[in-house]
């Protein structure tokens, strides 16, 4: 291998003005830091996963199990450096396929301030929103193969829209963080970026603090308040095949929890990490279905009350591996009046569960392989899951969150 | 309960209205930088350490309670050298204060006052977790604390312009003491010189300059990567022929792959305090020296080499 390239002229530069003590050190030399995520994954489904239903639940885009076989989930590029002593930015792009063509997807894109005083931080951009504890985290960050089921059904996969954060840490020993945000109200749940284009707002705290060395735990409440105005739902009914768009309200609660152990704080040796998050969600408003058979639109009204609730541990024994087990669980209430025939989004009567297991093998913190089995119950018919994954991380040391 | 959140609120204010003390908060990223920033600023500084000496600081989470420290803090005094890559670029973001941000007076590097040692002509993941500004390890040889304590001290002045004699002052004191200890560690740690060791991790080229010890192999096959069974036999093999006298790790690190080569070789597995609290007699920075000294000591036989 020809090692040259790896330390181009600038490169030496800078490790010779550091090693002379000449300019602070962060995370890059001159260069914006640059990392790259492969994941790559080889699935077994019981089910056919493109025939993926969630009773009770309007699904967003792209929301299921994922492909039988072998599947490159995405490869994400993270560009991100301090821009000057006021700013930090970050770009985070999603390189997939799309029936055999490349497709770029811009997952974030933003700016955040560094100097503001009195621990105020303003983001500005396309982000994921702050929002519940795994909302933030991509998913090479995850602790299994695929995201709980109470967010692909609420935010489908996570709440993501363009906008602006603010966010203020209190100056307390105990960590108390309270933020608010303004999107624009395009992404699931909201649509049509309603109300002049500033159609969702949430609202978030989290505490959070230790207990001794080997205890650490955070505790978090949020709100989301978004509009959808033609917000079109995948009803899968051959039969019929009706488009359906729903525009209304959609109000959500949610509640995290997330308690680390490990001997003397050494995270990295043996740790034992339980998370929760429990989201509650109301949604109120009107339905427009059109038959591919009637030439005039169907309208009807639609009310629905859901729950989504997971609850995760995760083991570390060894440096190396990580044993995990999560419990999903959601339940529906649902009410469509109006319409001539029903279309299947009051079907509310079976509760949605998957219980999931997987081991995963870290040779590095930069490489990580999972095999995760699933019994998932979205449907009443049961799906069999078995996932071989591989994620791996290429060039700069990102820090992770907690 | 309705006036909870009302009550809350005030108490908030309260807090935030509160005026400001006059200690210069330090937060430090390892035990010896807090008890070095007090050796400096005495009672004009209040230090907090993020990690213990039983931690290993390659591997912190940015956990809730590390955020509100860092939040209110005047002054961050860390290694550098990327050896807190892993977590504080995270809290420095998640923080909010801008008094301690790369770049600003109240962010300071250990490393920025010392010659690094081992800076690397290659950099590639596939020699495994190396540091690209060279081994960060430096608290490892006492006589790096003179620089970082004189670089602190005109940090500090420039924080706190009132005071700044005061902490040039501390500095000196501490500069004249840590001389008569640095002779005196010099003098007991002659036996040393010369003798070969095996470390769990490279976190020892600063001492091994200091000490003129030689360490000769690692337990970990690669820079961060646990220690392998293979490894350990390959390394077995070559201390057959070559042998040491002890096997040095961390506070923090395992202590069977040590042992698993210690009863196999004559030498002894010795647990080396790399900074303040890795072992209960690492009271302070000048009993960590010489709890570094007793422990390497220990691995040579009585009455001399």
């Amino acid at each position: 291998m020809d090692t040259s390239n790896l330390r181009p002229p600038a490169l030496c530069a800078a490790l010779l003005a550091l090693a002379a003590g000449a300019q602070p050190l962060t995370s890059n030399a001159l260069n914006p830091a640059l990392s790259l995520i492969l994941d790559a994954r080889l699935a077994s489904h019981s089910n056919d996963p493109a025939a993926y239903q969630l009773p009770g639940f309007q699904l967003g885009p792209e929301v299921g199990p994922g492909e039988r076989g072998f599947a490159l989930s995405e490869a994400e590029l993270v560009v991100s450096a301090n821009v000057d002593e006021w700013f930090y930015g970050t770009l985070v792009a999603a390189i997939a396929e799309d029936g055999g063509e490349g497709v770029i997807e811009l997952e974030e894109a933003w700016l955040q301030t560094l100097a503001l005083p009195s621990g105020f931080t303003v983001k500005a951009g396309k982000f994921f929103s702050r929002i519940g504890y795994l909302n933030e985290k991509h998913p090479h960050a995850w602790d299994f193969a695929d995201a709980p089921v109470a967010y692909d059904a609420f935010f489908a996969g996570n709440l993501k829209d363009t906008g602006v954060q603010l966010r203020w840490v209190a100056p307390t020993d105990l960590y108390l963080e309270l933020g608010l945000e303004a999107l624009s109200g395009e992404s699931f749940p909201a649509a049509g970026r309603d109300r002049g284009g500033k159609g969702s707002h949430t609202l978030f705290a989290k505490l959070g603090g230790d207990l001794g060395a080997s205890h650490s735990w955070q505790l978090g409440a949020s709100r989301v308040d978004a509009r959808a105005v033609g917000r079109t739902i995948e009803v899968d009914d051959p039969a019929v095949e009706p488009e359906v768009a729903f525009s209304g309200d959609s109000r959500l609660w949610g509640f995290d929890f997330v308690w680390k152990w490990s001997p003397d704080g050494n995270y990295q040796a043996r740790s034992l990490v339980f998370s929760a998050e429990w989201l509650q969600r109301e949604e109120s408003g009107d339905l427009e279905v059109r038959f591919p058979s009637a030439s005039l639109p169907d309208a009807g009204a639609y009310a629905g009350e859901q729950d989504g609730l997971y609850a995760q541990a995760v083991y570390r024994w060894r440096p190396q591996w990580r044993v995990g087990l999560r419990y999903d669980r959601l339940s529906a209430d649902n009410a469509v009046t109006g319409l001539s025939a029903p279309i299947g989004l009051a079907d509310d009567a079976h509760a949605p569960t998957r219980t999931t297991l997987m081991v995963d093998y870290s040779h590095t913190e930069f490489s990580r392989i999972r095999l995760q089995l699933a019994r998932d119950g979205s449907s009443p018919a049961t799906d069999h899951q078995l996932v071989l994954q591989y994620v791996a991380s290429l060039g700069a040391h990102g820090a992770h969150q907690y | 309960m309705a006036s909870a959140p009302a009550r809350l609120a005030i108490a908030l204010a309260l807090v935030a209205a509160l005026p400001a003390q006059a200690a210069l908060k330090v937060f430090a990223c390892e035990p010896e930088w807090a008890a070095l920033a007090v050796e400096v600023g005495g009672d004009l500084v209040s230090a907090y350490a993020a990690t213990t000496g039983r931690q290993d600081v390659h591997q912190i989470q940015a956990r809730p309670s590390l955020i509100a420290k860092l939040r209110s803090a005047d002054l961050l005094v860390c290694t550098g050298a990327e050896l807190e890559v892993g977590w504080l670029p995270m809290l420095l973001r998640q923080a909010a204060n801008p008094r301690v941000q790369p770049g600003a007076a109240g962010y300071f590097e250990a490393a920025s006052a010392v010659t690094m040692l081992e800076l690397p002509t290659a950099v590639d993941r596939a020699l495994g977790d190396i540091h690209p500004y060279g081994n960060p390890h430096l608290q490892t040889d006492p006589r790096n604390l003179i620089p970082v304590a004189l670089a602190l001290a005109k940090r500090m002045a420039a924080l706190d312009g009132a005071h700044a004699a005061d902490y040039a002052r501390g500095a000196q004191r501490f500069e004249q003491r840590w001389r008569s200890q640095l002779a005196r560690w010099a003098a007991r740690a002659a036996p040393l010189a010369g003798q070969r060791f095996v470390a769990h991790h490279n976190s020892w080229p600063y001492l091994a300059a200091w000490l003129g010890i030689d360490v000769v192999g690692f337990l970990e096959p690669k820079p961060g990567i646990p220690p392998s069974s293979t490894h350990l036999a390959q390394l077995l093999d070559g201390l057959e022929s070559q042998p040491v006298r002890g096997i040095v790790r961390s506070g923090y690190e395992d202590a069977r792959p040590s042992e698993w080569l210690a009863q196999r070789t004559g030498a002894r597995a010795l647990l080396v305090p790399q900074t303040i609290g890795a072992v209960p007699a690492a009271k302070d920075l000048t009993s960590l020296y010489d709890a570094m000294l007793d422990s390497l000591l220990g691995a040579l036989p009585p009455g001399g080499g």
